[in-house]
């Protein structure tokens, strides 16, 4: 299900690039600053009008609603923005849970936050005075709560220490390997490259190639 | 009632204060005078050439002419939208929200007073359209100067928050709520302000001319309450117009936040 096929799609700085990523395949890309790995992501995304198709299993991304594209293939920006001031409001699923204690919550939202190493409490802390690792941890709760069926992580553990890494990497790895969701994560840590393995390519001026 | 007629030599005598103002501005080195005497020169100028145009004007009351006069006014309040920008909108949508969003607002309003409220016949009389219409257009015109402002400002301003929203499966209109509001609310909020104070400090520009004229008091206070209405609901609609075809613009059809339509600050082509 949770197949991503990139057809010459075209960013701004990128040669035309054409990339399968199976169900619950993680695939590595990387690249010097600047190369166009960001605009990659967010052309997938659709955040930037660029030529190219992108396929969800047999669902074409051009037939398919923006917004609900966007809910189902998942991006995770290198920075985390939030809209208002309390962390819970940016999950759909937080008001459910304040609002009728007893009921059980209506997603794993509880699991997902511990698995980050937050407690509950959280949803009620302001967003300005989060850490940035503390931001960037959240961001991907926030953007799993969603269920995507595809992740596109932008440097997803840039700004983390070595234990919440490890947290991120084995909730995304469980993420990729339970929902069966194909992943596409830039990083430029080789360590966490080889440490996860999956396929891996790299950009090059301008050209997106597999690196053996 | 009696009008006291205002001589050249009158007018020189106020003229002269605004010179006294000019050079006090040079003596000091608040660099204004230039400025000041070039603004007071230019509305020297126009004004008097209103009064002529308007002079001719009244005294045909030829539509075609009356609708001439109308679509000028409306042009240059466009441009004065435009100016106001500091991020405006590439290519004819630059000048063209504001445009028709003054346009929608302005003379669906002055139709309606024309016609159901003051009831002038006929309707084009120009005695009655061309300073309502003046009053409506000035106004309407700041409103959705300030709204589109705010909006493109904030835009550009909050693109990551935008994004954020688009990425968590929000449409363009979720994600743009926010500064939309606050956008529309900067545009109403001068027109609320005067409304709220009107006749406690000053007595508003229309108002004080009637009387100056010799209307009574009370006739003057209706026809200014009138006016007030008529500005505020022009206003609103006027602001909610440039909003909305503004904020839908900033998006493509694909619900993308389409920045690269907006110019740089500063820059003037």
């Amino acid at each position: 299900m949770g197949l991503l096929r990139l057809e010459a799609l075209r960013p701004r700085v990128l040669a035309p690039v054409s990339l399968c990523v199976d169900s619950g395949e993680l695939v590595f890309v990387s690249g010097p600053s600047g190369s166009g790995k960001s605009l990659l992501l967010r052309a997938v995304a659709d955040l930037d009008p660029h030529p190219g198709e992108v396929w969800l299993g047999a669902e074409a991304r051009s037939a398919m609603p923006p917004a609900r594209w966007r809910r189902r293939v998942g991006l995770l920006p290198a920075e985390a923005f939030w809209w208002t001031d309390t962390v819970g409001d940016h999950f759909p699923q937080a008001a459910a849970i304040a609002g009728a204690s007893g009921t059980p919550p209506p997603s794993d939202l509880p699991a997902l936050l511990s698995a980050l190493g937050f407690e509950l409490d959280v949803l009620d802390w302001s967003v300005g005075r989060l850490s940035t690792g503390e931001r960037q941890r959240l961001a991907l709760a926030r953007l799993l709560a969603q269920n995507p069926e595809a992740l596109l992580l932008d440097e997803a553990t840039a700004n983390l220490d070595p234990s919440n890494r490890e947290r991120v990497e084995q909730l995304v790895d469980g993420y990729r390997a339970g929902r069966a969701a194909a992943v596409l994560w830039v990083s430029h840590d080789p360590e966490q490259r080889a440490r996860l393995g999956g396929r891996q390519f790299g950009i090059h001026d301008g050209r997106l190639a597999a690196i053996t | 009632m009696s009008l006291v007629l205002l001589t050249p030599l009158d007018l020189a005598c106020a003229a002269l204060l605004v010179l006294l103002l000019a050079f006090m501005s040079w003596r000091l080195h608040l660099g204004v005078e230039r400025r000041l005497l070039i603004a007071a020169v230019r509305s020297t100028v126009q004004l008097l050439l209103v009064g002529l145009v308007l002079k001719a004007l009244f005294a045909q009351t030829n539509p075609w002419l009356i609708g001439l006069m109308a679509l000028f006014m409306l042009t240059v309040a466009g441009f004065e939208v435009l100016q106001r920008q500091q991020r405006r909108f590439c290519g004819p949508w630059g000048y063209g929200i504001g445009a028709l969003s003054m346009f929608i607002s302005s003379f669906s309003v002055l139709l309606l007073t024309l016609t159901v409220i003051i009831r002038v016949e006929p309707w084009y009389q120009p005695q009655y359209l061309i300073p309502l219409l003046g009053m409506l257009l000035g106004n309407t015109m700041s409103g959705a100067a300030i709204a589109l402002d705010t909006l493109t400002r904030g835009a550009w301003d909050a693109r990551g928050r935008i994004e954020a929203r688009l990425l968590s499966g929000g449409t363009w209109n979720d994600a743009i709520a926010d500064i939309r509001r606050d956008s529309l609310r900067a545009g109403l909020i001068p027109i609320v302000n005067a409304m709220a104070t009107a006749g406690l400090v000053s007595l508003p520009g229309m108002m004080t001319g009637q009387i100056l004229a010799g209307s009574p008091p009370m006739e003057a206070a209706k026809y200014q309450l009138l006016m007030m209405f008529l500005i505020s609901a022009g206003t609103g609609l006027g602001s909610m117009a440039a909003v909305w075809i503004g904020s839908r613009r900033l998006f493509d059809d694909r619900e993308r936040l389409r920045l690269d339509r907006l110019r740089p600050a500063g820059s003037t082509h």
